[in-house]
């Protein structure tokens, strides 16, 4: 039996470019334009390099969260908790200015993942820049058996076009945060400074939204606290790679590392 | 199989820093048809073509050469070549992104993680390239 078609599509989108791996009928049910320009909709709301976007304007003080799009209290809701669930080393207002970057891009991900769901796919992957949202695992191929798990390569920091390891999920997330994707980009928002300390995380959890943001804040933390404070995380699990090719992972990890 | 080939086009992305892609306007068709001198495909071969993707540098075509569903080669169709710095991303970047495409084949993969495709006119062009066969 033939596993039924498939369909890629990569857009170019807040900055990055967002991938999709979608059954066909994602494509002839409209559901995948839906999420293409809900992926958009996100960057005219929240792109703080848009000078009328609702982020801006809020930055500015030109308009109240009222006056805004009912996303952004969303957003800036989800933002507390995770600044509050990582000690502040999560913050929607890094370097001061109002700019929740750090979680909307998993969140918007997250979201279009779930449009495609919503239509009644039951098998696809959505991937923005590198933080992955996957659902249902793959179709297997040649065979009408069960879905198996979708394989995610995460970036060696140390080896760039390398890969570290192979993330085995069906249904689930997986964000990393590291030096390796804009360079030293992230930082202590308790210090000011760039973040060291650790090459890369990767967090791996039900949702890309706070999989992305505790990503984030343990790449702030640097190694010493993100391993207990990732340890300690409900459903979420953590690999690290250290500047000298050291790795340790949480617990929780080990289930999601692909046996071959 | 069709995963792993796909898979490639994220897995070189941490090569790509070089070629962070702008939006300007479309390349003259006469540049795109001057670069267009790829080697012939073998028997057994056949091409898929990339779009033309624009970055700092200039604009950037891939075609991808596949035997059955693995990739043999990338032809750069169209690459920046009026300065410098374009030379040298023409004499180092490409070949190794190319190496790595290639190499990345047996990574059995879906996607990437931690790989970001922002800067890629390789990425961009070669992943339209993947992107047109059903």
């Amino acid at each position: 039996m033939l596993v039924s078609a498939r369909v890629r599509h990569a857009e170019p989108v807040m900055g990055t470019v967002v991938s999709f791996d979608v059954p066909a009928a994602a494509r002839a049910d409209g559901s995948l334009e839906a999420a293409v320009r809900w992926l958009h909709w996100v960057d005219e709301v929240f792109s703080p390099y848009r000078a009328d976007s609702d982020v801006s304007r809020l930055a500015d003080g030109s308009v109240a969260v009222a006056d805004c799009a009912p996303e952004v209290a969303e957003v800036i809701a989800a933002c507390a908790a995770a600044a509050e669930r990582s000690g502040g080393y999560f913050t929607d207002s890094p370097g001061g200015r109002f700019n929740p970057s750090g979680y909307v891009k998993g969140w918007a991900v997250e979201r279009a993942a779930a449009l495609v769901s919503r239509a009644g796919s039951a098998s696809h992957l959505v991937n923005g820049g590198g933080d992955v949202q996957c659902v249902g695992g793959r179709p297997r191929s040649g065979s009408a058996g069960p879905a198996e798990p979708w394989r995610v390569g995460v970036a060696d920091p140390l080896r760039p076009g390398g890969l570290a390891l192979v993330v085995a999920v069906a249904d689930g997330a997986v964000a990393t945060s590291g030096v390796a994707e804009r360079g030293a980009h992230i930082v202590n928002p308790h210090t000011g400074q760039p973040a060291a300390g650790l090459a890369s995380i990767t967090v791996a959890g039900p949702s890309l939204a706070l999989a992305d943001a505790y990503a984030t804040a343990a790449f702030a933390m640097g190694p010493r606290l993100a391993r207990d404070w990732a340890g300690s995380l409900d459903g979420y699990a953590a690999y690290a790679i250290e500047p000298d090719g050291q790795t340790w992972h949480t617990p929780a990890f080990a289930r999601y590392i692909a046996a071959d | 199989m069709r995963r792993a080939v796909l898979a490639i086009v994220v897995s070189v992305a941490g090569l790509v820093i070089l070629l962070s892609f702008r939006t300007h306007s479309s390349v003259p068709a006469a540049r795109i048809q001057a670069a267009a001198k790829v080697p012939p495909l073998l028997a057994g071969e056949h091409a898929l073509f990339g779009s033309v993707v624009d970055t700092v540098y200039g604009p950037v075509r891939v075609q991808v050469v596949l035997r059955s569903a693995t990739i043999v080669g990338v032809n750069i169709l169209l690459r920046p070549e009026e300065t410098g710095m374009d030379v040298q991303i023409g004499q180092y970047a490409f070949p190794k992104l190319i190496g790595e495409t290639l190499a990345a084949q047996s990574a059995r993969i879906d996607t990437v993680s931690g790989a970001t495709y922002t800067s890629g006119g390789y990425i961009r062009s070669l992943q339209s390239a993947l992107d047109t066969r059903s």
